[in-house]
């Protein structure tokens, strides 16, 4: 029989404490969301919290116009050429960092790092004289390529991290057969960095997708602005009327990377939790 | 931004060497990354330091031919009184959100979190997480709601007996400040519990049966060893404060007044809303400059992982 340690009763009574501390926390940070949710089952919603008589998800039906869905649509475009150009332009650069020792890839690198802390918002103003000279405003491959190039640094950070972890041996072999570096990448490293490559992607187009400054100020035509923009549009000329189809929207334009964040969580566990670590 | 947790560096050898084309096979995969980058992120900044000594503006005289009007812009700056309190404000937003809100509320949590029930850590975590992955937009209108006249943060202060209030008028730096730590503390949350896991329970316990209390454990064992986590984590979340541009324009657009208008936003009213693109050309920099400056310290923090 174990003996009581003298120190139970005050540890267990440090546990009831943490737990109903918990308890608070966690229903702090909920509070919040309470109005976005309600009010998106409403058919009068205010900015009061109040369950709404009879719930509905005629908001949810309603917002789903062919103007709303375009802007989704803008938003998966800009999010995928984003994250997939990010991975075409990130995955060769990361390879000679990864393998050609340090006195190559430390300045590099060094760089890269310093460049992830810069504020882009702060880049906004010289981009927009940059597009407004090259005449690339309201274009969006451009506006691709720059929401690509805020992500870039990061992005090569990162690979370059999970390339380190694929062991060399193995494209040692490729070398002596001929193949070269490229060959090696294609064949051999990209294919063992599958989880690594997904958390690149998943953050690239997590950050896109959330991003409202880049495209509010880069794009024009409503016909080409993203969810982000729409909804910020929408709420700025419907205003108080229209609180439950605001919320309605917000919801579903969040749940893409709500969704995306949950699954790459599942499936990739703490690669993506410390690696991914990364907030847009 | 990286969080700690860095794999170890493998000892990489070289491949066959052959010389001119080694050179050319380190070099050529890293051009169209570094290409892109020269043209979307270095050339604007250069842009930048030079649009900063003109009179350049989005209408008028200053659109068609702008003329170089040496240190005027930052003249104009430092005697602008919108441009000091601009800075405060910036100041008190990132120290309050970031250094103190997100950084003491994340290790908080976390140790909360430590050594608690699987469930539980999944549930309160996926809360808070939560809160991180929704993005900024939609954060700010929940934000505007819960905070406004009728909204949920009232009710539930006059269901226990006080008095509501128009936060987002009477105080809207609070408000934002109070959001962007709803908002940011899962990061530092994510990287101290990681950091806390890399803690020993030996040492916990060692210092436990020497008779140290639980906030002595905590201050010369814990803090000492998740050192390194911490000055990374305060590198990195004060550049993301730094830059919080959407949060606050959504839930104040910076006033009422100017008093929520943090250096962002100033940027953009002077810029975009006034066109006047030298000017904000200038507090860009600024902006670039503080930014650079932290970006450096994170640098010296990493030295050793790169």
């Amino acid at each position: 029989m174990a003996l009581a340690s003298p120190t139970a009763p005050r540890r267990r009574t440090a546990a009831v404490a943490a737990y109903a501390e918990l308890a608070i926390v966690a229903l702090a940070f909920l509070a919040p969301f309470g109005w976005l949710f309600l009010a998106s089952l409403s058919t009068s919603p205010t900015l009061d919290t109040s369950i709404p008589d009879e719930p509905t998800l005629r908001n949810f039906a309603d917002v789903l116009t062919g103007d709303n869905l375009h802007s989704l649509a803008n938003s998966l475009v800009l999010s995928l050429g984003s994250a997939l150009l990010t991975l075409l332009l990130a995955a060769p650069a990361a390879y000679p960092l990864s393998r050609y020792g340090r006195r190559f890839g430390r300045p590099i690198l060094l760089g890269l790092l310093f460049a992830t802390g810069l504020p882009v918002t702060a880049i906004m103003v010289p981009v927009y004289g940059l597009f407004v000279q090259l005449d690339l405003l309201d274009s969006v491959p451009a506006t691709v390529l720059f929401l690509t190039a805020t992500g870039l640094p990061m992005a090569i950070w990162m690979m370059k991290n999970f390339m380190d972890e694929v062991p060399i041996s193995l494209e040692e072999a490729a070398w002596v057969d001929g193949a070269n570096g490229l060959r090696a990448l294609v064949r051999i490293v990209l294919p063992l960095m599958v989880p690594g490559t997904t958390v690149v992607f998943t953050f690239t187009f997590a950050l896109t997708w959330g991003n409202f400054f880049v495209p509010f100020i880069l794009l024009i035509d409503p016909g080409k602005q993203p969810a982000s923009v729409a909804i910020y549009q929408y709420f700025g000329i419907n205003g108080m009327a229209s609180y439950g189809l605001l919320a309605a929207f917000s919801i579903l334009y969040s749940l893409p990377v709500v969704l995306l964040y949950a699954v790459a969580q599942r499936t990739l566990g703490n690669a993506f939790a410390m690696q991914g670590a990364v907030k847009g | 931004m990286v969080a700690v947790g860095l794999p170890e560096r493998t000892v990489t050898r070289r491949p066959p060497a052959r010389r001119g084309r080694r050179a050319a096979g380190r070099v050529l995969p890293l051009v169209p990354a570094f290409g892109l980058l020269a043209l979307f992120f270095v050339g604007p900044i250069l842009w930048c330091v030079y649009a900063s000594f003109t009179d350049i503006s989005l209408t008028g005289a200053g659109a068609s031919s702008p003329h170089l009007v040496g240190l005027r812009n930052y003249r104009q700056m430092f005697s602008d009184p919108a441009f000091a309190k601009s800075l405060w404000l910036t100041v008190v937003f990132v120290i309050g959100s970031a250094v103190i809100g997100q950084n003491v509320g994340g290790l908080a949590l976390a140790l909360l979190m430590n050594g608690r029930h699987r469930i539980v850590r999944a549930v309160v975590g996926g809360i808070v997480v939560g809160a991180w992955v929704l993005p900024e937009l939609v954060a700010g209108f929940m934000w505007y709601a819960f905070l406004s006249d009728h909204g949920t943060f009232n009710a539930i202060l006059r269901a226990v007996g006080l008095h509501g209030g128009s936060w987002l008028y009477s105080s809207p730096l609070a408000a934002v400040t109070i959001a962007n730590v709803w908002r940011g503390t899962a990061f530092s949350m994510l990287v101290y519990s990681a950091a806390l896991s890399n803690v020993p329970d030996e040492l916990l316990e060692a210092a436990s049966v020497d008779g140290a209390s639980g906030w002595a454990r905590l201050r010369h064992v814990t803090l000492p060893l998740i050192r390194r986590a911490m000055l990374t984590n305060l590198m990195t979340i004060t550049l993301q404060t730094l830059a919080v541009f959407t949060l606050i324009f959504v839930m104040t657009g910076g006033g009422p007044g100017t008093k929520s208008q943090t250096l962002p936003i100033f940027m953009y009213q002077e810029a975009f809303k006034f066109y006047h693109l030298g000017y904000g050309a200038a507090l860009a920099i600024v902006l670039l400059a503080v930014g650079a400056v932290f970006s450096l310290v994170y640098l010296r923090a990493m030295r050793k992982e790169v």
